[in-house]
């Protein structure tokens, strides 16, 4: 099959949800006049919104989604296992944890990246555990097992720690760490997140060539000259990078990592390496337009990102769940 | 206010279970009448009252704490601890609750209310003649009035329907929660506060303890506004609730009226 088109439809989707995006928000605007504002840049409130409100919006929502969308991929290709979503087996869930450390012991407030640097310890703990618990070909059910106690343990971690804060509002904010979101964010979320994301994913795609060698086996992987340790230790380093960035920015959201390489494997020759590129590109899409579908939906509240990807995601996971059964593994 | 008040008898062991109602009673009672009052009292962010209560014991509002106080009234707000205070009533306790004030008629009748409740109807007089002689002096004739933003944690914003929307009227501003069709309490998204462009932009006091709730009050957006804005301020304690220190809330924001309208000039 082609990966050419496939490409192709995705940039131009992602660009259309992009401007969708930047146009659509609670301030009732007209479309030309946004962009005006937003290239122009009269120093007006309307630039204001546009710069300092909807772009890093969107701009955070291409690099979070990007994130989860190559994060599953190059897991679920490494484990050579559909159901490795880093919400899933929880490495969200100890980014999430490391950021709240961060943030609740003024780690966060002291320097600038500290925040996603506190982030990314945590998602790197938690891929660590996961996959010594599931081992280099982990079965289906070690991997989520391993994944529901991660993320259960850090959850609990989670609430304590903001149980335990002198802030009143702290414990409200146990649902964004769950669920994440992308409201109110800024320019500064966007530069702190940039370099690690940016770090991480020329990791993974590096990855690429690996993978596609993986799927004939570890032996023959060896045979073409795949050290699979240095292998393993960038797919770790890779996923903690982009999924620590993206967790410490906008809370963990979950199945997207699931979601899109499920749909777009048959597109790309169920290709490992190619399947990441497209996976970043989709997973941008997904939560470009869950966040849109948010602000649409009920504008008044703040509902949470991860609301929308699990409505979509936990019936998918159900169904693949069901087959793997059916498969006998 | 909801007890017949058959018995002229003055409570002599009373207990407060709400952060307004302690402040009320603290104010009217007599030495040694009010035992104890809710921990809310104790935080200085919350309560305006802090060393006076250093004078009382401090509770937490559970059932058991206070029936072991033996008291014979119990004061509680009407949306506060109402498992208490229904097991308080089940045991037999005369219990009093006061609604929240969401006007300065409403400050008003709390201060009589309390004044019935603790038998203390003289002081309660005096305190309310105080009351209505201050807001005279503070309530100035203004030719104009700045279109002021409140701005809490979470992008709330209160309109003219309760107490911070009253004191911002009380002391010559407008509140812009009203363009934005927010009459009591709502989300005001910083889109919207950006676009409606206020003059004065009052925010909450920060908490200690980082909260990502609070981040929105250091968002460019509002530190903007902060920057380029011709005045901007901070509700505090005297803007919980309705008791006379709502007048030190109206003189801060007049003086930030007059400050704005001096750099106008």
């Amino acid at each position: 099959m082609r990966a050419g088109p496939l490409f192709t439809g995705l940039i131009l989707t992602l660009l259309a949800l992009f401007t969708a995006s930047l146009l659509i928000g609670p301030a009732q605007i007209g479309p030309l006049e946004s962009l005006r504002a937003l290239l122009a840049g009269d120093g007006g409130p309307l630039t204001l919104v546009m710069r300092e409100i909807r772009l890093p919006r969107a701009v955070l929502a291409v690099m979070v989604g990007g994130s989860l969308g190559l994060a599953g991929a190059a897991m679920q290709g490494y484990l050579r296992n559909p159901l490795a979503d880093p919400g899933l087996i929880g490495v969200s869930g100890s980014a999430a944890l490391g950021a709240v450390l961060a943030i609740q012991t003024g780690f966060a407030a002291g320097f600038a990246l500290g925040l996603p640097l506190a982030a990314l310890a945590g998602a790197l703990a938690g891929v660590f555990v996961v996959l010594a618990l599931a081992g280099p070909r982990g079965t289906s059910l070690t991997l989520i097992l391993a994944g529901i106690a991660i993320s259960s343990l850090t959850a609990a971690l989670i609430s304590l720690v903001l149980n335990l804060s002198p802030n009143p509002f702290a414990a409200n904010e146990i649902v964004f760490w769950m669920m994440g979101s992308l409201a109110d964010r800024s320019m500064t979320h966007v530069w702190i997140a940039l370099p690690f994301i940016a770090l991480g994913a020329v990791l993974l795609a590096s990855l690429a060539r690996g993978l596609d060698a993986l799927t004939l086996g570890e032996d023959a992987a060896s045979a073409m000259g795949i050290r699979l340790p240095r292998l393993r230790l960038v797919l770790v380093i890779g996923t903690a990078c982009v999924i620590g960035a993206s967790t410490a920015v906008a809370g963990s959201i979950g199945f997207v990592g699931l979601v899109v390489p499920h749909i777009l494997r048959r597109w790309v020759g169920a290709r490992p390496g190619r399947l990441l590129g497209a996976s970043a590109l989709g997973g941008a899409a997904m939560v470009l337009a869950a966040d849109i579908a948010v602000r649409v939906v009920v504008p008044s509240k703040d509902l949470k990102l991860g609301v929308l990807t699990a409505l979509v995601g936990a019936p998918l996971f159900l169904h693949m769940i069901y087959r793997t059964r059916r498969e006998g593994l | 206010m909801a007890v017949a008040g058959e018995s002229p008898a003055r409570p002599s062991r009373v207990v407060s279970l709400n952060l307004c109602t302690d402040q009320l009673a603290m104010m009217l009672a007599d030495e040694g009448q009010l035992l104890s009052v809710s921990d809310l009292a104790y935080d200085p962010r919350s309560s305006a009252m802090v060393e006076e209560a250093k004078g009382y014991r401090k509770n937490h509002g559970l059932a058991e704490e206070i029936y072991l106080l033996d008291p014979d009234l119990v004061l509680a707000g009407r949306f506060t601890t109402r498992a208490t205070v229904s097991m308080l009533q089940r045991l037999g306790i005369a219990v009093i609750t006061l609604d929240p004030a969401y006007s300065l008629d409403d400050v008003r009748a709390r201060i009589a209310e309390m004044g019935e409740a603790l038998q203390q109807q003289d002081r309660a007089a005096g305190m309310l003649r105080d009351f209505d002689a201050q807001l005279a002096q503070l309530q100035a004739e203004v030719s104009r009035r700045p279109r002021t933003a409140l701005y809490y944690a979470n992008g709330y914003t209160t309109g003219d329907r309760t107490l911070a929307g009253q004191i911002l009227l009380a002391a010559g501003l407008s509140n812009v929660a009203a363009e934005a069709g927010i009459g009591a309490g709502g989300t005001m998204p910083l889109e919207v506060l950006a676009m409606i462009a206020p003059e004065l932009l009052v925010t909450s006091t920060p908490y200690p303890g980082e909260s990502r709730s609070e981040d929105i009050l250091e968002h460019p957006v509002v530190e903007t506004l902060r920057r380029t804005l011709p005045g901007a301020g901070f509700t505090d304690r005297d803007w919980i609730c309705g008791t006379p220190y709502v007048l030190r809330a109206i003189e801060n924001m007049a003086e930030l009226r007059r400050q704005t309208e001096q750099g106008e000039n």
